[in-house]
């Protein structure tokens, strides 16, 4: 077990935005709660999975809500606290753990509050080493963890369980509490046992953000190229360095889809990528040809400082480089690319991995 | 003939301008800055009274853009030991306030922050009723810790700004008028943090701007200007009085780079374009829509916190006229050290041991500085490949920025102004990539004065509207009409207002389905 202490928590945040790969919502709030609990001397504390026992409660937590509200309704912080009372009566066991649902984006980050506030550690895994749009694109699901019974807090103190019986219902009536609840609403879902984690994680993804973002720092801080630093960590590709000369994005029943053109510079010069993205980038595509695909990860990396760009603040004249990250194993089975390969984003293509598409180039 | 005075209050240097009815240029002036700030800008006024020969009396406007709130942030100077009360318990507690500002300007501040119960839903609901007692405690402690400005941000505030009013009242019974109290609504929108930040910051340089404005008082009537009314420029371009400006100072922290925008377009005419103000120690580049800067859509920092404010959308860059050139094995690194106003002691053409950019450009014999100091024959060392590779590296420096800041691959047109202006070639303007074509106006120095000086009057309506028993098209007409009157009141010219602000905001929790609406109109000023 280890503590986390300020710099970790910036760095985990910048890791969290590049593996949150141009979605998963700015780690910005997350962060900003976390340095709340450290300056008030609570302890954030991670234990790695292999050091949970078998039969120890760990319930993961995240945020759910409408952007707007989100900045606005700052959280009283201890909500899930509330909610893991409840869970511990319903399962007449104390909480050993929580976790993040997703190592990308601010909810990988909301965890640490929960575990300090509950004065419990957080599991250095998640249930996607990245982010996904939807709350059934987890390994947990795909190794056959339910996703109820799940929890729903605000900051009034009012606490709903949930026990639905698929997925689809979980999200529906979550939907509908969180509205009522004034448009946002602190969840815990997925509860599971030490030996699920085990099996059913993405392990030591916190510490993986965390070692991105201390290495995006160190190399900026000896003028280093922090786009290396990441490619070294993650074992990712270079796959294009250019400009953005065109965005274009609608939304589709409440996903921000769109595509981003850009034009080669440097290396790359007179050649062409279009990245294609739902909230996260999916596939991208140089000269016509499909160089990386969802799961595997795609960021697009500002070139001098290798901070990421999400889609929502793409635009023309950014210069970016385009990483593709190889996804964790767990997602390249094919019952997990039922769930989250090229096809069920609506591509007709087989998911092949970007180890293997590298070494066709 | 009214004629009204420009004046910018730069970190190095005041400078001045005066125009007529009819926006001629009268007069133009440049002067030191001074740490006393009054003398400075008499200085400056009594310059440009003298080379004009204009009767201060028929002076009937001075318009001033000032960075003295912006540099009070960011150097941490002369800020009001200011409370912070946040409405928002039982909720609102997970982020502590001012979590994330630098600890120095939060030590600067007080850092006294308090928690109060209260707020609002998305819809205008209260989420708790809030409790008397305990915001007259708080504001007995303000009293005890001598607070000198108080800052109020409650949740959902621009829906319903009822509770942030109500503990305003209570504060101002214990702490008496003489501390200033600025309340969130009034100055953001959504986003509880940037727009708390925002409110704090503004609490802080309330006194600041009071003495500046002062000093503006004072340096006018020294210089015989009397009977003008007196104006600050905004961040958007327009002006406030100085009676609203005491008020709302946290307005004019970006009106320097977008006086310098305006002064651009109205030099040249343009009004779509690039604007590039090159100074001593960075290049700014803006854009031009329709004669205003265009906006930023992000977050904007000053002095290290994040904000809300519509300011404009800039590229800064590290380049300007005392920038220190130097070969390095791969080429020539320009800056980021810069020798600023220290460029007339240490610049190697004024006997100084530093090479600057404007060496290069002296030495590459493109531009010239009427300055008995300045001698080119110290430049004679510099080789003819290293002053190439120097020019090559300033003008891709400026077309990198140009190219970050544009939306639109196609060739646009640009504008040159700021002291530093003369660091790009003129041989080069037919080359630089993007650009249709570069101008740089004779009075290019003066761009920032000349823009505070024509800067527009705006009026401002904000209200609350039921859409019962009409339609939405007729109430934004009806708010659009009010603010154009106000601003007409305010002295601008009818046929030049215009709207150029326009927001609403549901209120879900009133009866008669209501809107909130707020309108900004801004014309010319008629003197």
């Amino acid at each position: 077990m280890w503590s986390l202490n300020r710099q970790d928590v910036e760095d985990l945040s910048t890791g969290a935005a590049i593996l949150g790969t141009g979605g998963g919502g700015d780690p910005y709030l997350g962060k900003l709660m976390a340095f709340s609990v450290l300056e008030k001397g609570m302890k954030i504390e991670v234990i790695s999975p292999e050091d949970v026992p078998d039969d120890a409660l760990i319930i993961p937590s995240a945020a759910m809500g409408t952007p707007t509200v989100l900045i606005e309704k700052i959280s009283k912080g201890d909500e899930v606290v509330q909610a893991f009372r409840r869970l511990e009566k319903y399962y007449g066991q104390e909480v050993f753990a929580t976790m993040p649902l997703e190592a990308g984006g601010v909810n990988s980050v909301n965890p640490l509050t929960v575990g300090a506030r509950c004065g419990i550690p957080i599991v250095d895994a998640d249930g996607m080493g990245r982010a996904f749009p939807e709350l059934q694109m987890t390994t947990f699901n795909v190794h056959g963890v339910p996703c109820s019974p799940m929890t729903l807090v605000d900051e009034k103190g009012n606490v709903v369980m949930l026990d639905a019986v698929d997925n689809n219902w979980a999200e529906k009536l979550a939907r509908v509490v969180t509205i009522r609840f004034g448009g946002t609403a602190w969840i815990s879902l997925y509860p599971m046992f030490g030996r699920d984690v085990k099996r059913a994680g993405i392990h030591h993804t916190l510490s993986l953000a965390r070692d991105i973002g201390r290495a995006v720092r160190e190399a900026r801080a000896s003028k280093e190229d922090p786009v290396d630093a990441v490619l070294g960590i993650t074992g990712g590709f270079r796959l294009f360095e250019g400009k953005i000369v065109d965005v274009e994005r609608k939304t589709v029943a409440g996903f921000a889809r769109g595509e981003a053109r850009l034009e080669g510079i440097d290396d790359c010069a007179g050649e062409s990528m279009l990245i294609q993205f739902q909230n996260e980038n999916l596939v991208a595509i140089r000269d016509g040809e499909i160089v990386c695909s969802v799961p595997d990860l795609i960021s697009l990396l500002d070139v001098d400082t290798g901070l990421p760009i999400t889609t929502e603040y793409l635009r023309y004249g950014f210069r970016v480089v385009v990483v593709g990250m190889p996804t964790n194993d767990k997602w390249r089975t094919p019952e997990a690319l039922e769930v989250v390969g090229p096809r069920y984003f609506g591509y007709d293509i087989d998911y092949i991995p970007i180890e293997d598409r590298a070494k066709g180039v | 003939m009214a004629l009204r005075v420009g004046i910018d209050v730069g970190g190095t240097h005041t400078d001045a301008a005066i125009l007529d009815e009819g926006n001629r240029i009268v007069g133009t002036s440049k002067s030191d800055t001074t740490p006393d700030v009054t003398t400075g800008i008499r200085k400056a006024l009594m310059g440009v009274l003298d080379e004009s020969g204009v009767d201060p009396r028929q002076i009937k406007a001075a318009m001033f853009g000032t960075t003295h709130c912006t540099n009070a942030i960011v150097e941490r100077r002369e800020l009001a030991r200011t409370a912070l009360i946040r409405v928002g318990r039982p909720g609102a507690e997970a982020i502590e306030p001012l979590v994330e500002w630098p600890l120095e300007l939060r030590e600067a501040i007080g850092d006294i922050s308090y928690l109060v119960h209260g707020g609002h839903e998305y819809t205008g609901e209260e989420i708790v009723p809030q409790r008397e007692d305990e915001i007259r405690e708080v504001a007995k402690e303000l009293k005890e810790r001598k607070v000198e400005a108080a800052a109020i941000c409650s949740i959902f505030s621009p829906v319903n700004s009822d509770h942030e009013r109500r503990v305003a009242q209570l504060v101002e019974a214990e702490l008496g008028p003489d501390v200033p109290i600025t309340l969130s609504y009034e100055i953001g929108s959504i986003g509880l943090l940037e727009r708390e930040n925002s409110a704090v910051l503004n609490a802080a340089v309330v006194k600041v701007a009071g003495r500046a404005i002062e000093a503006f008082e004072d340096a006018m009537r020294d210089a015989g200007i009397v009977g003008a009314s007196l104006y600050l420029s905004q961040n958007d371009g327009t002006l406030m009085s100085a009676e609203y400006a005491r008020k709302y100072p946290i307005f004019t922290v970006a009106s320097g780079p977008t006086n310098s925008i305006r002064g651009a377009a109205f030099l040249t005419g343009m009004s779509d374009g690039i604007v590039v103000d090159i100074g001593g120690t960075t290049t700014l580049v803006g854009v031009l829509v329709k004669g205003f800067p265009r906006e930023s859509s992000i977050a904007v920092e000053i002095g290290g916190v994040r904000t809300n404010f519509r300011m404009p959308d800039l590229i800064a860059s590290g380049c300007g006229g005392g920038t220190v050139v130097r070969s390095s094995d791969g080429g020539i690194k320009l800056g980021p050290q810069s020798v600023g106003y220290r460029l007339t002691q240490e610049g190697l053409a004024w006997g100084g041991d530093t090479v600057t950019t404007t060496d290069i450009a002296l030495a590459s014999r493109y531009a010239k500085i009427d300055d008995p100091r300045c001698d080119v024959g110290r430049l004679e060392g510099l080789e003819e490949g290293f002053l190439s590779a120097a020019v090559d590296k300033i003008v891709l420096n400026l077309e990198e920025s140009i190219d970050k800041i544009k939306t639109d691959p196609s060739p646009m047109p640009l504008v040159l102004v700021g002291g530093g202006g003369l660091l790009i070639p003129q041989s080069r303007y037919g080359g630089i990539k993007g650009v249709s074509e570069i101008k740089r106006p004779s009075s290019y120095q003066y761009a920032n004065a000349i823009g505070a000086a024509i800067a527009q009057v705006s009026g401002q309506i904000d209200k609350i509207y039921s859409l019962d028993s009409t339609s939405r098209e007729k109430v934004l007409e009806a708010a659009k009409t009010s603010a154009i009157d106000r601003a007409v009141t305010a002295g601008a010219d009818p046929s030049t207002v215009d709207i150029v602000e326009l927001e609403e905001i549901a209120l879900p929790y009133l009866p008669g389905n209501a809107v909130r609406v707020r309108v900004k109109a801004a014309g010319d000023l008629i003197l």
